[in-house]
């Protein structure tokens, strides 16, 4: 009997564990209001000159993330001013994981000097409504006629571990084709990465 | 006379710490091809094979599950293969010492695969690339899980596909 209510146990819990689906491009990108790093609450309209976002899911963390820190910081140097900021959210909960309160995202923006927001998720539900499921996760969103539409899901570039020369910089071919008006080759990439912290339910 | 005795003790205890240490776990480099090969000629074995990373904290925290499967007695016969997908570079600087530190039991790979566009997609559609993952295959059956395992979990998923 105890081993039946331990199989029906272990069901119930193995079908809790929720899928998630995420956005691609072609899809509308959600917009959101979260709180950043410096208590303001951010949305797309907070950048009115945007021509659209590189909407990061990155964490405090996760290796992966702590890797691309620079290079995130370096896109929004490069491609800000041309009408494409970050937006960096955090989607892990920080019950799950405490290294990623918002005390520590504080830190963290304040030691790397971010230049972009980095965004509270409170109950994780803008990492939900994309379908986030890893650290970094990368949506590029473009302002069109039709509203904000998510053009390209997926990694930063295929060199996590920044040895390969002749990398490729997806992130960048895909800021450069929207910057010349033209449609990105490019809609979605993979990569390892952390799994994003879900609450325990 | 009590003192080198004591030096003795010591030093044979050290010493076979450092046997033990020696003859700690290897860590294989193995491809696609070669992981599908071993499978294919497996047979009737259930193969429980888990993508980890020494750097992936829910991935170390799981494997204990894993090398349990070894150790416990079960009417299906299982094979375990931990497969890092540690970058090449930490080979020998990250994961032989966790491998050595942890005694795990179980066989331990590093995958031989550069291209993540590929790997991820040949080893499962489904997967996002996000660790842990483990993948279960007996004969034609087979089942990916993109999550954290439970000891009873993993049992579950085994005995499903049987």
């Amino acid at each position: 009997m105890k081993k039946l209510i331990a199989i029906i146990l272990t069901l119930i819990c193995y079908n809790l564990q929720a899928q998630v689906t995420t956005l691609t491009a072609g899809q509308p990108a959600p917009d959101f209001n979260l709180k950043n790093v410096d208590n303001k609450d951010i949305s797309f309209a907070s950048f009115s000159d945007a021509k659209g976002y590189l909407l990061v899911f990155t964490c405090n963390t996760c290796p992966v993330s702590k890797a691309y820190e620079q290079r995130i910081i370096d896109l929004n140097n490069k491609f800000a001013s041309a009408g494409y900021p970050v937006i960096a959210v955090n989607p892990n909960d920080p019950d799950a994981s405490r290294g990623d309160s918002f005390e520590k995202m504080q830190d963290l923006a304040k030691s790397k000097k971010y230049p972009f927001p980095y965004l509270y998720d409170n109950g994780q539900t803008i990492t939900n409504l994309y379908g986030a499921r890893n650290t970094p996760h990368l949506f590029i969103v473009s302002k069109t006629d039709k509203g904000n539409m998510i053009v390209y899901t997926g990694a930063i570039d295929n060199d996590p571990e920044e040895t390969n020369g002749s990398a490729t910089k997806y992130a960048e071919q895909v800021i450069s084709a929207l910057i010349k008006g033209e449609k990105p080759s490019l809609t979605s990439t993979k990569a390892i990465g952390c799994t994003v912290k879900r609450r325990a339910r | 006379m009590k003192i080198p005795i004591a030096r003795i003790c010591i030093l044979t205890i050290f010493i076979i710490s450092l046997n033990d240490v020696s003859m700690g776990q290897e860590v294989s480099l193995i491809s696609i091809d070669q992981m599908n090969k071993r499978i294919a000629d497996g047979k009737d074995t259930t193969y429980v094979i888990n993508f980890w990373a020494t750097w992936c904290l829910p991935c170390v925290k799981e494997l204990p599950h894993f090398e349990k499967l070894n150790t416990e007695g079960s009417q299906v016969k299982v094979k375990v293969l931990l497969v890092s997908v540690d970058y090449l570079s930490k080979l020998n600087e990250a994961v032989i010492p966790y491998v050595k530190s942890r005694k795990l039991k179980s066989e331990v790979f590093l995958l031989n695969e550069k291209d993540q566009q590929q790997y991820i997609d040949r080893i499962d559609k489904n997967w996002s690339g996000t660790i842990p993952a483990t993948l279960f295959i007996k004969k034609d059956q087979r089942k990916f899980e993109e999550k954290e395992f439970t000891y009873g979990e993993l049992l579950f998923v085994i005995h499903s596909i049987k």
